[in-house]
């Protein structure tokens, strides 16, 4: 399976706390990726490196090489705009801006120079679509995003993010603040959009993780502890710590 | 065993002598306490009601007569302001004009150097630097509006002056004023009302989440088109209430002008001397007497429906923006 992202050596320290340590991981392309693991063990860190969201933390400091289609996403001269603009993300809370539907999925082709109201349209429409939430909110399209229900207001986050055509999309627990059944809708939702986008997802939900992803790296106290199919990963893991996290021994 | 035994039997003992206390019969004086102190609060409570409800009446009461004995149209409408002369002219136009265009062109600059200042705090600036300038603005808000005045007629007149010899050096209707002009109270009021925006702008652009601004910066926009696209329009309605608090404060100010403002009833052009609603009423009221003294609270009168039509508008406001919520 031919790598989409390439991670070597990643080190990350919050000031003297090292967060990060050593990760070494092939993202597969077109697939969808999990990251588990207990709280705080570094999983949500590791996957905003990955769009560099966590540049925006004071005092990161950032070691080792990341690389998206073979360029490196911390070297000299990158864009952190046009790299955010193919690796896209949705949060754990659903947060759609303060505006009309169509305006928060026109948001991004807009910022990126888009002005053309009958293309804008077909990408609004297109990216409702792919988000599996079009026939929900066609008939109310410019009234605002914040009438939407919680799981609602995550599918059109998902939207928004399809709209500036991304290749990879990254998941922060995105389901946590859902209700079940607008959960079951994403999860849908994400097996669908791997046939065009690579997905990585963090979840603190292994039924979750094993019920979607391909595959499932597992990670504790800032290390990845061992990576592998969901299904070999979950059946037979080769690390103790990872049975022990799976089985519910800790965690 | 037997030391303990006469222990209970006095406790028991103590029990049946204190029956249980009813809960019918409270304690007068607290009772009346509460009432007092319920009464006290109503009072103040209504006193403002009743103050707002005075001035009110008091400004129609007073206000009005002028109007009927001049005419309405003749003093709204009517361009000559002249109430001393053997034939007395009420027309109050110029000044009605002057304090419209005059808050309008301070809102105008004002408000884009406050709402920039407050994005430069909230957004921009990192801590340290935020932290000199808010102080410096929170002073700003405390500094005296005559001190405003004075530092207008010592900074901002001399510069005008010189632009106005410069400008009308040839001129044959234009009235020298040494720089006292509508330009000079323009930029006073501008630089009054900024603590005002600033602050009311910063702490609605402070409330906006830290998440939506995330979500902008993960679709790969820069901070700026951050700040203009999301902040700036998820605060709306917190910037557009600095806007109109601070065309309250312009509208109803008068000691910082009444110094730099030339304070002669003209057109208002930008370099010509100029009376506002307020200082004519400071300026004249010393003086005047009869129908003057009359128009003169005609003039507090527009002032006040002014600014009462500006509270409707905040309230309106408000009310708006907490539905959108």
């Amino acid at each position: 399976m031919e790598a989409k992202i390439e991670v070597r050596n990643l080190n990350l320290y919050y000031g003297a706390n090292h967060a990060l340590k050593n990760v070494i991981m092939d993202i597969p392309a077109k697939e969808i990726t999990a990251f588990i693991g207990p709280s705080g063990c570094g999983k949500s860190t590791f996957l905003k490196t990955l769009n560099r969201m966590n540049d925006l933390v004071d005092g990161v400091r950032i070691e080792g090489k990341i690389t998206l289609d073979g360029e490196d996403i911390y070297g000299s001269g990158v864009d952190t705009t046009l790299l955010r603009k193919r690796v896209g993300m949705v949060f754990q809370q659903p947060n759609p801006f303060p505006m009309s539907i169509y305006d928060n999925v026109a948001y991004g082709p807009r910022i990126h120079g888009l002005k053309n109201r009958a293309r804008l349209n077909e990408i609004v429409e297109a990216s409702l679509k792919g988000a599996a939430i079009f026939d929900e909110v066609k008939d109310r399209l410019n009234k605002s995003a914040l009438g939407l229900s919680g799981g609602q207001q995550q599918r059109l986050c998902i939207a928004r993010a399809l709209a500036v055509k991304p290749d990879v999309l990254l998941m922060d627990e995105p389901t946590s603040a859902l209700d079940p059944i607008s959960t079951l809708k994403i999860e849908e939702l994400m097996s669908e959009l791997k046939e065009k986008y690579t997905v990585a997802i963090v979840t603190h939900n292994m039924q979750q993780a094993a019920r979607i992803a391909d595959n499932t790296a597992f990670f504790l106290v800032g290390e990845m502890i061992e990576m592998d199919r969901t299904d070999v990963l979950f059946s037979r893991p080769s690390d103790k710590r990872t049975e022990d996290y799976i089985t519910g021994r800790f965690g | 065993m037997e030391k303990v035994l006469p222990l209970l039997k006095n406790m028991s003992r103590s029990k049946n002598a204190h029956s249980y206390k009813s809960i019918t019969n409270g304690s007068k004086s607290r009772s009346i306490i509460e009432r007092l102190m319920e009464c006290i609060f109503t009072i103040c409570g209504l006193s403002a009601v009743a103050a707002v409800a005075a001035i009110t009446i008091y400004m129609i009461i007073s206000g009005t007569p002028a109007i009927f004995k001049v005419g309405i149209a003749k003093m709204l409408l009517g361009t000559d302001w002249a109430p001393t002369a053997a034939e007395p002219s009420f027309g109050i136009a110029w000044i009605v004009l002057t304090s419209v265009i005059g808050t309008a062109a301070s809102i105008v600059i004002g408000v884009p150097v406050g709402l920039m200042t407050a994005i430069f705090m909230s957004e921009v600036a990192d801590k340290k630097v935020a932290g000199i300038v808010k102080p410096a603005v929170e002073l700003l808000a405390g500094i005296p509006s005559i001190v405003y005045g004075l530092l207008g007629l010592l900074i901002i007149n001399p510069i005008m002056g010189a632009a106005e010899k410069a400008l009308f050096a040839d001129s044959k209707t234009h009235v020298m004023n040494g720089g006292a002009n509508l330009i000079s109270a323009v930029l006073v009021l501008a630089i009054m009302i900024l603590p005002t925006v600033i602050n009311v702008s910063e702490t609605s652009l402070r409330a906006v989440p830290v998440s939506i601004r995330q979500a902008s910066l993960a679709l790969g926009a820069t901070k700026i088109q951050t700040i203009f696209g999301v902040t700036v329009p998820a605060a709306k309605s917190g910037i557009i209430t600095a806007v109109v608090l601070g065309i309250g404060r312009a509208v109803g100010e008068a000691m910082a002008i009444v110094l730099v403002s030339g304070n002669t009833v003209n057109i208002p052009l930008p370099f010509n001397s100029v009376r506002f609603l307020t200082t004519g009423i400071v300026s004249e009221m010393g003086y005047a007497s009869g129908l003057h003294r009359e128009a003169l609270f005609t003039i507090g009168l527009v002032l006040f429906v002014f600014i009462m039509i500006i509270n409707v508008v905040i309230n309106g406001i408000m009310e708006g923006g907490g539905r959108n919520e």
